[in-house]
């Protein structure tokens, strides 16, 4: 009798012990692997070449609108900002004034309307990709490098819980794919790791240019889970988690995929 | 006393038969498998299904599952992988608790009825040559 109760006692105990154990800080995917060498040599050279990459109309459309006076104050982007060398390469980032996490899209929509007061620009429209993207060019070749701040950590680990937990009708979590099964087949598409590194990105099937929220939201309609709408505090979290995972892979934006 | 007994034994043989959905429809349990929409079965499995250009291989094999396990064994993996393995990627195909976040369109509906199910179990029985 005293040996089942001990043996009920430590069943209970177990699963707190294994909780108590201390985590460690996220890390980068040890040889983190660009989405891009799993493609087609087709699409790899429609990439790299700048005539040939779609993506660049977007680059060109937005150094248009980043010389564009907006706004009741009438400046460009240009007026304030000459070169934003490296700048994606470090978002997201904290942002002093919201005390939250901003993205790339998040800062550009914020300078919009704190700098220029200007009308806000909706997530996904073209001219908010379109500057994206120009800004993103701007870090091509330049290693990921997410900012050492500890101010980021709360979000940074709930971006890690969302991408392990299980969600959807499917009950499949991010990480069960991107972590546990890149490189393996999911009916015709190969299972990339899943990083950052390419956005916003010309997708042949989206047959446009679409954001790293769009990507996650499709991953999301995939498992058959509710997606939040674009902007939302989750989305950044994971892109905050994303980056820390990738780090130190080469910004390619815009890249190209299937 | 003896008659009574049988009763029992009717009623007992009663309540026990096979609901009408039990005999599945093999035909029509092949169409649920290599449906990506409605088996997604090929997105994780493959399997000696020719016409499909596209499988994937998160998962064994199809071919010989009817060889290898037998009909309720396959019934309880089809509704409920997770229940026999927690950590199995596997959507439990019968199952609506447990889940978070489902899109409203699927929250509360299994992937599959108990009928589609049992057309998936009649089509997997048989799948009994390994290939
Ligand atoms: C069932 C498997 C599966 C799950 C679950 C899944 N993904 Fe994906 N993901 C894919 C596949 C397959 C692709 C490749 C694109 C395609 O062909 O659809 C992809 C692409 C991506 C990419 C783009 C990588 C690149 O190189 O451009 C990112 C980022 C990503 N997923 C993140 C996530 C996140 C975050 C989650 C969880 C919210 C998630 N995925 C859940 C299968 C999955
Ligand atoms: C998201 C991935 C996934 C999907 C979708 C899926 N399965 Fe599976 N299935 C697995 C995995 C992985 C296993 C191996 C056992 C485990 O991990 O649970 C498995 C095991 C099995 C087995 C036992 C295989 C053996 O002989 O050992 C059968 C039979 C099976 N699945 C049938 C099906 C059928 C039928 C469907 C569709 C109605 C289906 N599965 C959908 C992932 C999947």
């Amino acid at each position: 009798m005293r040996w089942l109760l001990l043996l009920a006692a430590l069943a209970a105990a177990g699963p707190r012990i294994a909780a108590a154990q201390p985590r460690m800080p996220p890390q980068a995917v040890a040889q983190p692997r660009s989405g891009t060498q799993d493609m087609s040599r087709e699409l790899q050279a429609m990439q790299a070449d700048d005539s040939a990459n779609p993506g660049m109309l977007w680059v060109q459309e937005g150094e248009a609108l980043f010389h564009r006076a907006e706004g009741r104050v009438q400046k460009a982007c240009a007026d304030c900002h000459a070169s934003l060398t490296g700048v994606a390469a470090r978002y997201p980032a904290w942002d002093d004034r919201s005390a939250a996490p901003m993205d790339l899209a998040g800062r550009i929509q914020h300078c919009r309307t704190e700098h220029q007061q200007a009308t806000p620009l909706a997530r996904e429209g073209e001219p908010l990709l379109a500057l994206s993207a120009f800004v993103a060019g701007q870090s091509r070749g330049l290693p990921l490098a997410p900012p050492e701040d500890s101010r980021l950590a709360p979000a940074l680990a709930r971006g890690e819980a969302l991408f392990r937990q299980r969600r959807g009708q499917l009950n499949l979590s991010c990480a069960q794919c991107h972590e546990d099964r890149a490189g393996l087949r999911l009916g015709s598409a190969l299972i990339p790791e899943g990083h950052a590194n390419g956005y916003p990105q010309y997708r042949l099937e989206w047959q446009a240019l679409g954001s790293l929220q769009r990507r996650l939201r499709n991953c999301m309609v995939g498992v058959r889970a509710t997606a939040p709408a674009f902007g939302a505090a989750e989305y950044v979290e994971i892109e905050l988690y994303l980056a820390r995972r990738g780090a130190g892979l080469a910004v390619e934006a815009p890249a190209v995929r299937p | 006393m003896m008659s009574s007994a049988r009763c029992v034994l009717a009623l007992l043989a009663l309540l026990l038969a096979p609901p009408a959905w039990a005999q599945g429809d093999a035909a029509r349990g092949r169409a649920i498998v290599t449906t990506r929409q409605k088996g997604l079965c090929l997105l994780c499995h493959y399997g000696p299904f020719p016409e499909e250009r596209f499988q994937g291989n998160l998962a064994p094999s199809l071919a010989g599952a009817g060889r290898r396990w037998d009909a309720a064994a396959l019934r309880a993996r089809i509704t409920d992988s997770q229940g026999l393995n927690p950590d199995s990627i596997m959507p439990s195909y019968g199952v609506t608790d447990r889940l978070r976040d489902v899109a409203p369109a699927f929250r509360g509906k299994p992937i599959l009825t108990e009928a589609e199910i049992e057309d998936v179990v009649a089509f997997l029985l048989t799948l009994t040559a390994d290939e």
